[in-house]
Protein backbone atom coordinates (compact mmCIF):
# COMPACT_ATOMS: atom_id res chain seq x y z
CA UNK A 1 0.00 0.00 0.00
CA UNK A 2 0.95 3.55 -0.71
CA UNK A 3 0.83 5.93 1.58
CA UNK A 4 1.37 9.57 1.22
CA UNK A 5 2.87 9.90 4.80
CA UNK A 6 3.94 8.13 7.20
CA UNK A 7 1.54 7.48 9.88
CA UNK A 8 2.33 9.09 13.21
CA UNK A 9 1.57 5.48 15.03
CA UNK A 10 3.90 3.34 12.42
CA UNK A 11 6.54 2.69 15.63
CA UNK A 12 3.38 1.41 17.11
CA UNK A 13 0.92 -0.52 14.86
CA UNK A 14 1.99 -4.22 14.04
CA UNK A 15 1.21 -5.60 10.79
CA UNK A 16 -0.46 -8.93 11.38
CA UNK A 17 1.54 -11.79 9.55
CA UNK A 18 0.02 -14.14 7.46
CA UNK A 19 0.55 -17.92 5.76
CA UNK A 20 -1.25 -18.69 2.73
CA UNK A 21 -2.07 -22.25 2.10
CA UNK A 22 -3.38 -23.27 -1.33
CA UNK A 23 -4.93 -26.72 -2.06
CA UNK A 24 -3.57 -27.26 -5.49
CA UNK A 25 -5.47 -29.51 -7.27
CA UNK A 26 -8.62 -27.65 -6.73
CA UNK A 27 -7.43 -24.64 -7.88
CA UNK A 28 -9.21 -23.62 -11.59
CA UNK A 29 -7.02 -20.88 -12.49
CA UNK A 30 -9.09 -18.18 -12.71
CA UNK A 31 -6.27 -15.40 -11.06
CA UNK A 32 -9.11 -13.79 -8.33
CA UNK A 33 -6.70 -14.33 -5.57
CA UNK A 34 -3.48 -13.11 -7.81
CA UNK A 35 -5.36 -10.12 -8.61
CA UNK A 36 -7.13 -8.68 -5.67
CA UNK A 37 -4.57 -9.47 -3.06
CA UNK A 38 -3.80 -6.34 -1.61
CA UNK A 39 -0.36 -6.98 -0.95
CA UNK A 40 0.44 -8.78 -4.93
CA UNK A 41 1.80 -11.76 -2.39
CA UNK A 42 0.82 -14.23 -5.27
CA UNK A 43 1.38 -15.09 -9.12
CA UNK A 44 0.32 -18.12 -11.48
CA UNK A 45 3.34 -21.05 -10.77
CA UNK A 46 4.33 -22.86 -13.86
CA UNK A 47 2.67 -26.30 -12.04
CA UNK A 48 0.31 -27.88 -13.63
CA UNK A 49 -2.46 -29.42 -11.35
CA UNK A 50 -4.31 -32.66 -12.13
CA UNK A 51 -6.82 -31.25 -13.96
CA UNK A 52 -4.77 -28.64 -16.09
CA UNK A 53 -4.55 -25.42 -14.07
CA UNK A 54 -1.62 -23.36 -13.31
CA UNK A 55 -2.28 -23.04 -9.20
CA UNK A 56 -0.86 -19.89 -7.69
CA UNK A 57 1.91 -20.08 -5.48
CA UNK A 58 3.36 -17.10 -2.88
CA UNK A 59 6.06 -15.03 -4.22
CA UNK A 60 6.54 -12.44 -1.29
CA UNK A 61 5.07 -14.70 1.68
CA UNK A 62 6.63 -12.03 4.00
CA UNK A 63 4.13 -9.96 2.64
CA UNK A 64 0.92 -11.25 3.59
CA UNK A 65 -1.12 -9.84 6.14
CA UNK A 66 -3.39 -12.87 6.85
CA UNK A 67 -6.81 -10.07 5.67
CA UNK A 68 -8.54 -13.53 4.05
CA UNK A 69 -9.14 -12.37 0.56
CA UNK A 70 -7.52 -14.71 -1.12
CA UNK A 71 -9.42 -17.31 0.13
CA UNK A 72 -12.93 -15.12 0.55
CA UNK A 73 -12.65 -14.79 -3.26
CA UNK A 74 -11.55 -18.08 -4.54
CA UNK A 75 -14.61 -19.95 -5.57
CA UNK A 76 -13.30 -23.55 -5.63
CA UNK A 77 -12.35 -23.70 -1.32
CA UNK A 78 -8.51 -23.68 -2.85
CA UNK A 79 -6.82 -20.84 -0.90
CA UNK A 80 -6.64 -20.00 2.24
CA UNK A 81 -4.44 -17.72 4.98
CA UNK A 82 -3.95 -18.04 8.91
CA UNK A 83 -2.12 -15.94 11.26
CA UNK A 84 1.52 -16.58 11.27
CA UNK A 85 2.76 -17.18 14.92
CA UNK A 86 6.42 -18.31 14.13
CA UNK A 87 8.26 -14.95 14.79
CA UNK B 1 5.64 -23.19 1.62
CA UNK B 2 5.98 -26.20 3.93
CA UNK B 3 4.92 -29.46 1.33
CA UNK B 4 2.53 -30.63 4.51
CA UNK B 5 0.28 -27.64 4.38
CA UNK B 6 -1.02 -28.15 0.62
CA UNK B 7 -2.55 -31.32 2.38
CA UNK B 8 -4.31 -29.34 5.56
CA UNK B 9 -7.99 -28.89 5.55
CA UNK B 10 -9.33 -25.57 4.51
CA UNK B 11 -11.35 -23.84 7.06
CA UNK B 12 -15.15 -24.71 5.23
CA UNK B 13 -14.31 -28.29 4.63
CA UNK B 14 -16.75 -29.05 7.67
CA UNK B 15 -19.34 -27.49 5.94
CA UNK B 16 -18.34 -28.97 2.58
CA UNK B 17 -19.37 -32.61 0.95
CA UNK B 18 -15.57 -32.58 0.44
CA UNK B 19 -16.09 -35.65 -1.96
CA UNK B 20 -18.42 -33.77 -4.30
CA UNK B 21 -15.23 -30.95 -4.52
CA UNK B 22 -14.04 -29.76 -7.20
CA UNK B 23 -17.62 -29.08 -7.89
CA UNK B 24 -19.11 -28.24 -11.53
CA UNK B 25 -18.72 -24.75 -11.96
CA UNK B 26 -16.58 -23.70 -14.75
CA UNK B 27 -13.45 -21.56 -13.56
CA UNK B 28 -14.21 -17.97 -12.61
CA UNK B 29 -17.83 -18.56 -12.06
CA UNK B 30 -19.03 -16.49 -9.36
CA UNK B 31 -21.45 -18.91 -7.64
CA UNK B 32 -18.73 -20.51 -6.04
CA UNK B 33 -17.78 -17.23 -4.26
CA UNK B 34 -21.26 -16.29 -3.37
CA UNK B 35 -21.69 -20.26 -1.96
CA UNK B 36 -18.39 -19.56 0.05
CA UNK B 37 -19.56 -16.67 1.80
CA UNK B 38 -23.26 -17.92 2.47
CA UNK B 39 -21.07 -21.20 4.35
CA UNK B 40 -18.66 -18.68 6.19
CA UNK B 41 -21.68 -16.32 7.54
CA UNK B 42 -23.57 -19.81 8.65
CA UNK B 43 -20.51 -20.03 10.67
CA UNK B 44 -20.14 -16.80 11.97
CA UNK B 45 -23.79 -16.19 12.31
CA UNK B 46 -23.67 -18.16 15.14
CA UNK B 47 -27.09 -19.94 14.06
CA UNK B 48 -27.55 -23.92 15.52
CA UNK B 49 -26.11 -25.42 11.98
CA UNK B 50 -27.76 -29.00 13.55
CA UNK B 51 -31.11 -26.49 12.79
CA UNK B 52 -30.25 -25.35 9.38
CA UNK B 53 -31.26 -26.76 6.12
CA UNK B 54 -30.20 -25.36 2.30
CA UNK B 55 -32.60 -25.52 -0.32
CA UNK B 56 -32.28 -24.84 -4.31
CA UNK B 57 -34.09 -25.34 -7.35
CA UNK B 58 -32.57 -25.94 -10.68
CA UNK B 59 -30.32 -23.89 -12.36
CA UNK B 60 -25.76 -23.97 -12.04
CA UNK B 61 -26.72 -22.32 -8.60
CA UNK B 62 -29.14 -24.59 -7.61
CA UNK B 63 -26.63 -26.97 -7.25
CA UNK B 64 -25.29 -25.38 -3.80
CA UNK B 65 -27.81 -27.26 -2.50
CA UNK B 66 -25.54 -30.54 -3.21
CA UNK B 67 -22.49 -29.08 -2.06
CA UNK B 68 -23.09 -28.00 1.57
CA UNK B 69 -22.84 -30.99 4.54
CA UNK B 70 -26.09 -30.43 6.33
CA UNK B 71 -29.66 -30.82 5.67
CA UNK B 72 -30.65 -29.83 2.21
CA UNK B 73 -33.28 -29.93 -0.01
CA UNK B 74 -32.10 -30.06 -4.52
CA UNK B 75 -35.86 -29.24 -5.47
CA UNK B 76 -37.63 -29.10 -8.78
CA UNK B 77 -37.04 -25.86 -11.39
CA UNK B 78 -38.58 -22.50 -9.68
CA UNK B 79 -39.72 -24.23 -6.64
CA UNK B 80 -37.34 -23.72 -4.22
CA UNK B 81 -39.23 -21.54 -2.31
CA UNK B 82 -42.43 -23.43 -2.18
CA UNK B 83 -40.42 -26.33 -0.52
CA UNK B 84 -38.77 -24.04 1.84
CA UNK B 85 -42.12 -22.83 3.20
CA UNK B 86 -43.34 -26.00 3.87
CA UNK B 87 -40.13 -26.83 5.90
CA UNK B 88 -40.75 -23.85 7.60
CA UNK B 89 -44.30 -24.03 8.57
CA UNK B 90 -44.34 -27.60 9.30
CA UNK B 91 -40.86 -27.32 11.52
CA UNK B 92 -40.32 -23.86 12.19
CA UNK B 93 -37.40 -23.68 14.44
CA UNK B 94 -35.53 -24.70 11.14
CA UNK B 95 -33.21 -21.90 9.98
CA UNK B 96 -34.03 -22.16 6.36
CA UNK B 97 -31.63 -20.97 3.49
CA UNK B 98 -33.06 -20.31 0.20
CA UNK B 99 -29.77 -20.43 -2.36
CA UNK B 100 -30.79 -20.66 -6.27
CA UNK B 101 -30.49 -18.44 -9.71
CA UNK B 102 -32.22 -15.60 -11.30
CA UNK B 103 -34.02 -17.37 -13.90
CA UNK B 104 -35.22 -20.40 -10.92
CA UNK B 105 -36.01 -17.65 -8.24
CA UNK B 106 -37.63 -15.03 -10.68
CA UNK B 107 -38.79 -16.46 -14.24
CA UNK B 108 -40.06 -19.80 -13.36
CA UNK B 109 -40.09 -19.24 -9.66
CA UNK B 110 -40.78 -15.24 -9.93
CA UNK B 111 -45.19 -16.01 -8.64
CA UNK B 112 -43.41 -17.99 -5.31
CA UNK B 113 -41.09 -15.26 -4.79
CA UNK B 114 -43.91 -12.81 -4.41
CA UNK B 115 -45.99 -14.51 -2.01
CA UNK B 116 -43.41 -16.30 -0.03
CA UNK B 117 -42.30 -11.85 0.47
CA UNK B 118 -45.81 -10.97 0.63
CA UNK B 119 -46.92 -13.44 3.41
CA UNK B 120 -43.27 -12.75 5.27
CA UNK B 121 -41.86 -16.11 5.37
CA UNK B 122 -38.87 -16.43 7.78
CA UNK B 123 -36.55 -17.25 5.50
CA UNK B 124 -33.24 -15.88 3.65
CA UNK B 125 -33.02 -15.91 0.15
CA UNK B 126 -29.76 -15.41 -1.62
CA UNK B 127 -29.86 -14.90 -5.14
CA UNK B 128 -26.86 -15.40 -7.52
CA UNK B 129 -27.57 -13.08 -10.74
CA UNK B 130 -25.82 -13.96 -13.71
CA UNK B 131 -27.87 -12.49 -16.27
CA UNK B 132 -28.54 -15.52 -17.61
CA UNK B 133 -29.92 -18.75 -17.84
CA UNK B 134 -26.31 -20.19 -17.22
CA UNK B 135 -27.23 -24.51 -17.05
CA UNK B 136 -28.81 -24.18 -20.39
CA UNK B 137 -26.58 -22.57 -22.22
CA UNK B 138 -27.06 -18.61 -21.74
CA UNK B 139 -30.35 -17.87 -22.86
CA UNK B 140 -31.94 -14.37 -21.78
CA UNK B 141 -33.02 -13.70 -18.58
CA UNK B 142 -35.55 -11.77 -16.46
CA UNK B 143 -32.89 -10.42 -15.38
CA UNK B 144 -30.40 -9.82 -18.28
CA UNK B 145 -29.64 -6.04 -18.92
CA UNK B 146 -31.12 -3.98 -21.76
CA UNK B 147 -28.82 -4.58 -25.32
CA UNK B 148 -27.36 -6.94 -23.47
CA UNK B 149 -26.02 -10.19 -25.90
CA UNK B 150 -27.51 -13.82 -25.05
CA UNK B 151 -27.86 -16.79 -26.94
CA UNK B 152 -31.30 -16.03 -27.64
CA UNK B 153 -31.32 -12.24 -27.97
CA UNK B 154 -28.24 -12.32 -30.44
CA UNK B 155 -29.10 -8.57 -31.14
CA UNK B 156 -29.08 -7.10 -28.06
CA UNK B 157 -32.14 -7.77 -25.04
CA UNK B 158 -35.00 -5.39 -26.65
CA UNK B 159 -36.23 -6.20 -23.22
CA UNK B 160 -35.64 -4.15 -19.61
CA UNK B 161 -34.77 -6.37 -16.87
CA UNK B 162 -35.99 -6.52 -13.28
CA UNK B 163 -35.06 -4.58 -10.55
CA UNK B 164 -35.11 -6.91 -8.20
CA UNK B 165 -34.38 -5.13 -4.92
CA UNK B 166 -36.97 -2.91 -5.49
CA UNK B 167 -39.62 -6.37 -6.40
CA UNK B 168 -38.61 -7.95 -2.89
CA UNK B 169 -39.27 -4.45 -1.23
CA UNK B 170 -42.59 -3.97 -2.90
CA UNK B 171 -43.49 -7.66 -2.38
CA UNK B 172 -43.50 -7.17 0.99
CA UNK B 173 -39.42 -8.35 2.12
CA UNK B 174 -38.00 -7.19 5.22
CA UNK B 175 -34.73 -7.14 4.68
CA UNK B 176 -33.39 -6.78 1.40
CA UNK B 177 -29.70 -5.87 -0.17
CA UNK B 178 -27.39 -6.22 -2.79
CA UNK B 179 -23.47 -7.31 -3.64
CA UNK B 180 -21.29 -8.26 -5.90
CA UNK B 181 -18.71 -11.04 -5.50
CA UNK B 182 -16.00 -8.70 -5.34
CA UNK B 183 -18.03 -7.34 -2.11
CA UNK B 184 -17.67 -10.45 -0.54
CA UNK B 185 -16.53 -8.86 2.43
CA UNK B 186 -20.02 -6.73 2.56
CA UNK B 187 -22.05 -9.39 1.51
CA UNK B 188 -20.94 -11.70 4.23
CA UNK B 189 -22.22 -8.72 6.46
CA UNK B 190 -25.11 -8.68 4.69
CA UNK B 191 -26.20 -12.94 5.03
CA UNK B 192 -25.33 -12.64 8.55
CA UNK B 193 -27.62 -9.99 9.15
CA UNK B 194 -30.20 -12.28 6.97
CA UNK B 195 -29.84 -15.07 8.99
CA UNK B 196 -30.68 -13.51 12.34
CA UNK B 197 -33.49 -11.43 11.02
CA UNK B 198 -36.83 -12.76 11.81
CA UNK B 199 -38.77 -11.95 8.58
CA UNK B 200 -38.22 -12.22 4.34
CA UNK B 201 -34.83 -11.53 4.21
CA UNK B 202 -33.56 -10.82 -0.01
CA UNK B 203 -30.10 -10.35 -0.96
CA UNK B 204 -28.79 -10.40 -4.61
CA UNK B 205 -25.23 -11.11 -5.37
CA UNK B 206 -24.48 -9.76 -8.98
CA UNK B 207 -21.91 -12.70 -10.17
CA UNK B 208 -19.96 -13.24 -13.34
CA UNK B 209 -21.06 -16.58 -15.38
CA UNK B 210 -18.01 -16.03 -17.80
CA UNK B 211 -18.57 -19.14 -19.86
CA UNK B 212 -22.19 -17.79 -21.19
CA UNK B 213 -23.12 -14.01 -20.43
CA UNK B 214 -19.04 -13.08 -20.20
CA UNK B 215 -18.25 -14.70 -23.34
CA UNK B 216 -21.33 -13.15 -25.38
CA UNK B 217 -20.78 -9.55 -23.55
CA UNK B 218 -17.04 -9.89 -24.28
CA UNK B 219 -16.99 -9.95 -20.95
CA UNK B 220 -13.54 -11.86 -19.51
CA UNK B 221 -13.23 -12.99 -16.21
CA UNK B 222 -11.36 -9.76 -14.67
CA UNK B 223 -13.16 -7.56 -17.32
CA UNK B 224 -16.60 -8.09 -15.16
CA UNK B 225 -14.64 -8.28 -12.00
CA UNK B 226 -13.61 -4.86 -12.92
CA UNK B 227 -16.43 -3.28 -13.89
CA UNK B 228 -17.57 -4.46 -10.43
CA UNK B 229 -14.65 -2.60 -8.87
CA UNK B 230 -15.59 0.12 -11.03
CA UNK B 231 -18.92 0.70 -12.26
CA UNK B 232 -20.80 0.15 -8.47
CA UNK B 233 -21.53 3.01 -5.97
CA UNK B 234 -22.08 1.70 -2.41
CA UNK B 235 -25.03 4.12 -1.10
CA UNK B 236 -26.66 2.08 2.05
CA UNK B 237 -30.59 3.13 2.58
CA UNK B 238 -31.09 3.90 -1.03
CA UNK B 239 -34.67 4.04 -2.23
CA UNK B 240 -35.58 0.81 -4.24
CA UNK B 241 -36.35 2.55 -7.55
CA UNK B 242 -32.95 3.84 -7.92
CA UNK B 243 -31.39 0.49 -8.21
CA UNK B 244 -31.78 -0.69 -12.38
CA UNK B 245 -28.80 -2.07 -13.44
CA UNK B 246 -27.16 -0.33 -15.74
CA UNK B 247 -23.97 -0.59 -15.97
CA UNK B 248 -23.06 2.58 -18.18
CA UNK B 249 -24.62 4.58 -15.11
CA UNK B 250 -23.14 2.74 -12.03
CA UNK B 251 -25.30 0.11 -9.60
CA UNK B 252 -25.89 0.95 -6.93
CA UNK B 253 -24.80 -1.57 -4.30
CA UNK B 254 -25.84 -1.72 -0.14
CA UNK B 255 -28.61 -2.65 2.39
CA UNK B 256 -31.36 -0.79 1.36
CA UNK B 257 -34.07 -2.28 3.80
CA UNK B 258 -34.20 -3.50 7.02
CA UNK B 259 -37.83 -3.56 8.60
CA UNK B 260 -40.15 -5.43 10.80
CA UNK B 261 -43.23 -6.52 10.55
CA UNK B 262 -45.19 -10.06 11.65
CA UNK B 263 -43.79 -13.09 10.28
CA UNK B 264 -46.48 -15.50 8.33
CA UNK B 265 -46.24 -17.54 11.44
CA UNK B 266 -47.22 -15.04 14.11
CA UNK B 267 -49.63 -13.82 11.96
CA UNK B 268 -51.38 -17.34 11.56
CA UNK B 269 -51.14 -18.43 15.14
CA UNK B 270 -52.66 -14.69 16.40
CA UNK B 271 -55.63 -15.11 13.94
CA UNK B 272 -56.27 -18.46 13.50
CA UNK B 273 -54.65 -20.47 17.04
CA UNK B 274 -55.98 -17.59 19.72
CA UNK B 275 -56.70 -20.74 22.64
CA UNK B 276 -53.62 -22.19 22.00
CA UNK B 277 -51.55 -18.66 22.33
CA UNK B 278 -53.72 -18.10 25.82
CA UNK B 279 -52.45 -21.67 26.87
CA UNK B 280 -48.85 -21.03 25.79
CA UNK B 281 -48.47 -23.70 22.98
CA UNK B 282 -48.13 -21.33 20.51
CA UNK B 283 -46.12 -18.37 19.28
C1 LIG C 1 -39.66 -27.15 -15.53
C2 LIG C 1 -38.34 -26.87 -16.16
N1 LIG C 1 -38.25 -25.95 -17.14
C3 LIG C 1 -37.06 -25.66 -17.70
C4 LIG C 1 -35.93 -26.30 -17.28
C5 LIG C 1 -34.61 -25.99 -17.92
N2 LIG C 1 -33.75 -25.17 -17.09
C6 LIG C 1 -32.79 -25.73 -16.30
S1 LIG C 1 -31.90 -24.59 -15.47
C7 LIG C 1 -32.76 -23.30 -16.17
C8 LIG C 1 -32.46 -21.87 -15.87
C9 LIG C 1 -31.50 -21.65 -14.79
O1 LIG C 1 -31.20 -20.29 -14.67
P1 LIG C 1 -30.76 -19.68 -13.30
O2 LIG C 1 -31.71 -20.01 -12.24
O3 LIG C 1 -30.46 -18.22 -13.52
O4 LIG C 1 -29.43 -20.50 -12.93
P2 LIG C 1 -27.93 -20.36 -13.47
O5 LIG C 1 -27.68 -21.61 -14.24
O6 LIG C 1 -27.81 -19.12 -14.29
O7 LIG C 1 -27.12 -20.29 -12.21
C10 LIG C 1 -33.74 -23.80 -17.03
C11 LIG C 1 -34.67 -22.94 -17.81
C12 LIG C 1 -36.04 -27.25 -16.24
N3 LIG C 1 -34.97 -27.89 -15.74
N4 LIG C 1 -37.24 -27.52 -15.70
S1 LIG D 1 -4.30 -13.21 3.09
FE1 LIG D 1 -4.45 -11.20 2.06
S2 LIG D 1 -2.32 -10.53 1.90
FE2 LIG D 1 -2.25 -12.72 2.35
S3 LIG D 1 -2.13 -13.69 0.31
FE3 LIG D 1 -4.29 -13.62 0.89
S4 LIG D 1 -5.05 -11.73 -0.04
FE4 LIG D 1 -2.82 -11.59 -0.01
S1 LIG E 1 -8.92 -17.76 -6.66
FE1 LIG E 1 -8.85 -19.96 -6.18
S2 LIG E 1 -9.32 -21.00 -8.11
FE2 LIG E 1 -8.81 -18.89 -8.62
S3 LIG E 1 -6.60 -18.95 -9.06
FE3 LIG E 1 -6.80 -18.44 -6.89
S4 LIG E 1 -6.69 -20.42 -5.83
FE4 LIG E 1 -7.10 -20.87 -7.99
S1 LIG F 1 -22.33 -21.85 -17.18
FE1 LIG F 1 -22.03 -19.88 -16.20
S2 LIG F 1 -23.21 -19.97 -14.30
FE2 LIG F 1 -22.96 -22.08 -15.03
S3 LIG F 1 -21.12 -22.84 -13.95
FE3 LIG F 1 -20.47 -22.06 -15.94
S4 LIG F 1 -19.88 -19.93 -15.56
FE4 LIG F 1 -21.12 -20.61 -13.81
MG1 LIG G 1 -28.71 -17.26 -13.82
Amino acid sequence: MKLWRIPLDSQTVQTPKGIVHILEDRCKGCGYCIEFCPKKVLQFSNRFNKKGYHPPEAMNEGDCVNCHFCEIICPEFAIYSMEDTRA
Amino acid sequence: MEPSARHMPHPLDDLLRVDRIPHIWCPGCGIGTVFSSCLTSMKSSGIDLAKTVMVSGIGCSGRGAGYVNLDSYHTTHGRALPFATGMKLANPELNVVVFSGDGDLFAIGGNHFIHAARRNIELTVVCVNNFNYGMTGGQVAATTPFLAKTTTTSLGNPDSPFNLPLLAFAAGATYVARWTVLHARELMGSIQEALLKKGFSFIEVLAPCPVNYGRRNKLSLLDTMRLYQQKTIIKNGASPTELDIDFSRGVVLGKFIDIQRPTCIESYDRTCRPQEIAEGKAA
